[in-house]
């Protein structure tokens, strides 16, 4: 007879469940009917929220975990798996999100940090967390305090990919340096990353983070989607692209079959007919610093 | 109508099998390590062309939603049926069982499966991620239990006559329920055996593919 009592919340569901969700959308929601769009379109997960960050941006003010009513509904509303999104370092808030049965906190820098040094101490939590990261450390940073997914930032509610493209790059640039350095070597890129030494060691010997990664940060079209996976997303988070579009049910179908077939220009042209108008987006050169959403966090 | 398993399918031995892995979405990566570990040549399948060229296929983990959507999109339904039915080795697991399912419960409106299995499947059976878990499982054949993985797994809810039970849940509130089946040439486990090291239930396929097991 087999003694082993079932365990939860162990690192390897949390990981496990990012690599379920490999190769598919997560698309942000703020509505049942939303979610039922998305779930209809093929998304892997919702994301519940109470504004899509383009709002966020327009309205100002605090931007806080959502109303709890309004994730239930959400969760009763589909069967795909539901992210919800704490403020940076609020624990609180993931405690009430864990709580409430949302699949996957997302600790995001989209709403408004309600800590300046510390981040949610991951571990602690049966769910698992998604934190966003601009660079290889940041990423390692929050893998170290539990996170069990790592997403690009980006630059949310933009609609401009440009961020996400730089924040791609810069982490696959990083992963690469680790792979051609010795033993002695990688102490030292432990210290400039700020990063834990067996973590940087572990990133050397797979030659890719030791968590899924995804895209996030201003993808808007099936071809920001396939771009983020040819630099080697492994899925894409879309968040204000898909309902601040002109008909956001053909385009969230458009993105997630441009995510299976990234690397098929045919597919990517065919689904990118006819899709509407676009969110019309933000040229950063108009943000100032403080409406910068990337800088948050560390 | 999900295509029937013939009573009697004809397998010729072959040592150096190409194993599809479904890549629609999902965790076809942590298949396909497995299964190369395990001696088999692979490949992922998007498309009929792709599948035509496998000698068995496995159905990885995901969204069974997402991959029946894609599947339907991009015609691949129908040309998994035919290979089922004509006796093509496939194994499934979580997603991939729901996938190989005769029958599901608790699908979205008008979910549809590849079919073949005669079995009742309900999504999500276990809960959400929160309720996640890791235990050991015993499988038929195997001698020593199988360390398990189910990330909000399915379960079988009844199998036909045809079908093999190969393994339970052993403890805890799910005890005694149906996550490792078998029917002819088909192969299904709510768990997730590519997450864990544990190359035994890929190597077995993959002795199915050869024509051994």
């Amino acid at each position: 007879m087999s003694t082993s009592t079932p365990e939860t919340g162990t690192a390897r569901v949390k990981r496990g469940m990012a690599d379920m969700l490999k190769g598919g959308v997560i698309m942000d929601v703020v509505t049942p009917e939303q979610a039922k769009i998305a779930e209809d379109a093929g998304a892997v997960a919702v994301m519940a929220l109470e504004r899509v960050p383009a709002d966020i941006r327009k309205d100002g003010g605090v931007a806080r975990m959502s109303d709890p009513d309004m994730i239930d509904g959400i969760i009763a509303a589909v069967s795909i798996p539901v992210m919800a999104k704490a403020r940076i370092g609020h624990f609180v808030e993931a405690q009430v999100l864990q709580a409430l049965g949302v699949d996957y906190v997302d600790e995001s820098e989209v709403l408004t940090p309600a800590d300046e040094a510390h981040h949610v101490d991951k571990w602690a939590f049966t769910v698992p967390f998604v934190c966003g990261a601009t660079n290889l450390g940041e990423a390692l940073r929050r893998i170290a305090e539990g996170a069990a997914m790592i997403r690009s930032k980006g630059e949310a509610g933009t609609g401009n990919v440009v961020e996400a493209t730089r924040h791609m790059r810069q982490i696959r640039a990083d992963i690469k340096r680790l792979t051609q350095l010795d033993e002695a070597e990688l102490f030292v890129a432990a210290k400039e990353l700020r990063a834990p030494v067996e973590l940087v060691q572990e990133v050397a010997r797979l030659g890719r983070l030791p968590v899924v990664l995804f895209t996030a940060g201003g993808i808007a079209t099936p071809a920001d989607a396939a771009m983020m996976m040819q630099l080697g997303a492994e899925g894409v988070f879309v968040g204000s692209g898909i309902f601040k579009s002109g008909d956001p049910a053909k385009r969230a179908e458009a993105i997630v079959k441009a995510t299976t077939f990234h690397d098929d220009a045919d597919v990517i042209a065919k689904v990118s007919r006819g899709l509407g108008e676009a969110m019309v987006g933000i040229n950063l050169e108009t943000l100032s610093e403080d409406q910068r959403y990337a800088g948050r966090g560390w | 109508m999900p295509p029937a398993i013939p009573e009697k399918v004809t397998v010729t031995a072959n040592p150096t099998p190409t194993v599809g892995v479904l890549a629609l979405q999902g965790d076809v990566r942590e298949h396909v390590r497995v299964l190369e570990d395990s001696g088999a040549r692979t490949l992922t399948v998007r498309r009929p062309d792709e599948l035509e060229r496998a000698d068995g296929l496995v159905i990885p983990g995901g969204e069974s939603t997402t991959m029946w959507r894609l599947a339907r999109s991009f015609d691949m339904l129908e040309p998994l049926r035919k290979r089922v039915e004509a006796g093509m080795p496939v194994y499934g697991s979580c997603a991939g069982m729901i996938m190989l399912a005769d029958t599901i419960l608790d699908g979205v409106d008008g979910q549809e499966t590849v079919g073949g299995l005669a079995m009742t499947v309900r999504r999500n059976a276990f809960g959400r991620q929160v309720d996640s878990f890791e235990a050991d499982v015993r499988i038929d054949g195997f001698a020593d239990p199988f360390h398990a993985v189910f990330i909000r797994a399915p379960w079988v809810e009844s199998v036909g006559e045809a079908v093999d039970v190969l393994g339970r849940v052993e403890t805890g509130p799910a005890a005694g329920r149906i996550v490792a089946v078998r029917q002819g040439q088909l192969l299904a486990t709510s768990f997730h055996p590519e997450l864990t090291g544990d190359a035994r239930v890929h190597r077995f396929f993959v002795d199915m593919v050869k024509g051994l097991s």
